[in-house]
């Protein structure tokens, strides 16, 4: 309820200083009040965190790109950088084997997040929201996984699906009766067995996204004007009338949110496969593979780059979307 | 007050249709519940039991009885060198939060409350560069960690790489993006006349900053320092990509080194993965609020 007022105090700090011809003498006014000394304070207050981040995220973005195009095996100073046009791309898309699997696995994993993990935590965070008994400790339960780092997540994981010593084989083998069914080499390998491990790991993942999701999404739910389901009742909307007509497009900018932390989280997806398996075995994902062509013995910097600049394109996206959606409004 | 009861009774007609689905509701709550706590409850379990009345020849893990104590726990603490690596998480997390906060806190000031040109350009570049998957930068970023001069007290061997103030730096480079981002939402709530009182009175930017505006972010910032500790602690990347020396590394990023060693042994693994857990589970029980509030400061005023 106090979110939908806040764009009416909002604008004008900030809508001064993004079009820069109109409100000019306003803005000229108001420096006019600040001393020299003031100016140098907000340029240091400014300068120096921006510093910092352009030189070690936007530098490096830039550099990834500019490597992409290069051969160069690190060894030697930057002399020895040669300029080799699209070849590492070329040889990324044929000649690469790895290259094409774990781009489906981002893909897979992607698709899995948007349409079952993400949704479900879209459900329970509906509903949580309305009155039921309890609902607290529903929601801190739910919620748990998600304060756990992912690098936890995968020892969970193993915990779970360790072929001898893990809960479900040895779930299976207490519901067959018989004693020596996962020593008897019939028990399933979940995690040794490609594909099936990737599902796997995707159900852990979404274990701990659910709860991410259901807590954004219940944040929203709460800041919906209380009248406007009242008068959907009144008009005798149903439960879910009320959601899909009335609540849904309210939500319009938490759904952007879930969205975009949705299709970044599979990008970033790391963690898990690494501690699992350093992501071999059929748990290929792009993020291991640029990470491999710098730890690994053969570092092949230009290489590792064309991969990065995948994901960069891949990931570019969601992030203007994002941009154009939060602050679009305060730039008109 | 006509308009009060009439919602009232709205209220009572939707709960009135709603009042018969709520045991299946109900189930399907304590079905998911139950399912989302087995895992830790599980690894709980499991941790409590010595490996030898779970594993080899005995009854197996799907099972009651034996012997039930904390030896797991002592022997992961000791045989991981534990202590260590939390102290390494503590030297990287105390300085990073720290630092993050102060110059997050001064950059949305700075956009949130005087207007100048790039204000808007500064914030978007922030908050794309916070998005950025961490893999996009990391190869110039490695060349420039080994790379980069850095003295003394700060780095052993001269260099940015394996180094726990390169861990800090990166942190700070990359959360100064969310951070910025929730608190100029917040700053923007914040009525402009504290800033013309202030002006009136003659307060310089900072002492307006410092003895002001600071002071009146405390709720955000408690949020997003519980949020950020959170993230900071589990994370696994920049610790294994930017370290190499194996004391140094954070609790988190020594997992990595553990696995070949801990999954031999699943109850030892179990009982090394609570207690890894621990410090951000007793953070969430103790500070939920302030946990869910930093996540929905950055969402919901969007």
């Amino acid at each position: 309820m106090d979110s939908s007022s806040v764009p009416a105090v909002a604008p004008p700090a900030s809508a001064g200083g993004a079009t820069a011809s109109l409100p000019g003498r306003r803005r000229r006014k108001r420096f006019s009040v600040l001393t020299r000394r003031d100016k140098l304070t907000l340029g240091l207050m400014v300068g120096i965190p921006a510093f910092i981040h352009i030189f070690l995220i936007w530098l490096p973005t830039i550099g990834s790109i500019v490597l992409s195009f290069t051969s160069w095996n690190g060894i030697g100073g930057l002399d020895k950088i040669k300029f080799i046009g699209f070849k590492n791309y070329e040889n990324l898309f044929s000649n690469y084997p790895p290259f094409w699997p774990a781009f489906e696995n981002n893909l897979i994993w992607l698709a899995v997040f948007l349409f079952i993990a993400t949704p479900l935590g879209m459900l329970m965070a509906v509903i949580l929201d309305q009155n039921i008994r309890g609902t607290r400790i529903y929601q801190s339960v739910l919620y748990m996984p998600v304060v756990l780092s992912l690098a936890i997540v995968g020892f969970i994981a193993q915990l779970m699906y360790s072929p001898g010593m893990g809960f479900i084989n040895n779930f299976l083998q207490a519901v067959t009766g018989d004693p020596k069914w996962v020593a008897s080499g019939t028990a399933i390998d979940w995690l040794g067995t490609p594909g099936l491990n990737f599902a796997a790991v995707l159900v852990a993942a979404s274990w701990r996204h659910v709860g991410y999701i259901m807590v954004l999404y219940l944040a929203g739910l709460k800041s919906v004007d209380t009248t406007l389901r009242e008068a959907a009742a009144i008009d005798g909307a149903s439960a879910r009338q009320t959601f899909f007509r009335v609540v849904f497009p309210v939500l319009a900018p938490i759904n952007v949110v879930v969205l975009v932390v949705t299709i970044i989280e599979s990008l970033r997806a790391f963690d898990i496969v690494y501690i699992i398996n350093k992501g071999l075995n059929g748990l290929g994902l792009l993020s291991v593979l640029i990470t491999n062509n710098i730890l690994g013995e053969a570092s092949l910097i230009g290489f590792g780059s064309a991969i990065a600049v995948i994901l960069l394109l891949i990931s570019i996206g969601p992030i203007i979307y994002y941009l154009a959606r939060t602050m679009g409004k305060e730039a008109e | 007050m006509t308009a009060t009861s009439a919602a009232v009774g709205a209220r009572e007609v939707v709960t009135g249709k709603r009042r018969r689905p709520h045991y299946f509701t109900h189930a399907f709550l304590i079905l998911m519940s139950l399912l989302w706590f087995l895992p830790l409850g599980w690894a709980v379990y499991t941790s409590l039991r010595p490996y030898g009345d779970t594993g080899g020849n005995s009854r197996g893990y799907f099972s009651i009885g034996g012997s039930y104590n904390l030896n797991n726990f002592f022997n992961a603490w000791s045989q991981a060198e534990l202590p260590l690596h939390f102290l390494q998480t503590i030297l990287v997390v105390v300085p990073a939060l720290v630092l993050i906060l102060f110059f997050s806190s001064m950059v949305a000031v700075a956009v949130s409350r005087y207007s100048f040109r790039l204000n808007l350009a500064m914030l978007m570049l922030f908050t794309a560069g916070n998005l950025l998957p961490q893999q996009v930068v990391i190869v110039p970023l490695f060349r420039l960690y080994l790379a980069l001069p850095m003295f003394a007290p700060l780095s052993d061997n001269g260099i940015w790489y394996d180094q726990l103030f390169g861990i800090v730096m990166i942190h700070l480079a990359f959360q100064l993006g969310f951070c910025t981002f929730v608190l100029s939402n917040y700053f923007k709530q914040v009525p402009k006349e504290i800033n013309e009182a202030a002006l009136v009175d003659g307060a310089t930017v900072w002492r307006t900053y410092r003895s002001v505006l600071l002071p009146l972010a405390r709720p955000a910032l408690a949020a997003l320092a519980t949020l950020e500790f959170t993230w900071i602690y589990n994370d696994f990347f920049w610790g294994i990509l930017l370290l190499r020396t194996g004391d140094k590394f954070p609790v988190t990023s020594a997992l990595n080194n553990l696995s070949g060693q801990f999954f031999t042994d699943n109850n030892l693994l179990a009982a090394g993965s609570l207690i890894v857990a621990l410090p951000t589970l007793i953070v969430y029980f103790a500070l939920q609020k302030h946990f869910v509030a930093g996540l929905t400061l950055g969402s919901t005023k969007g």
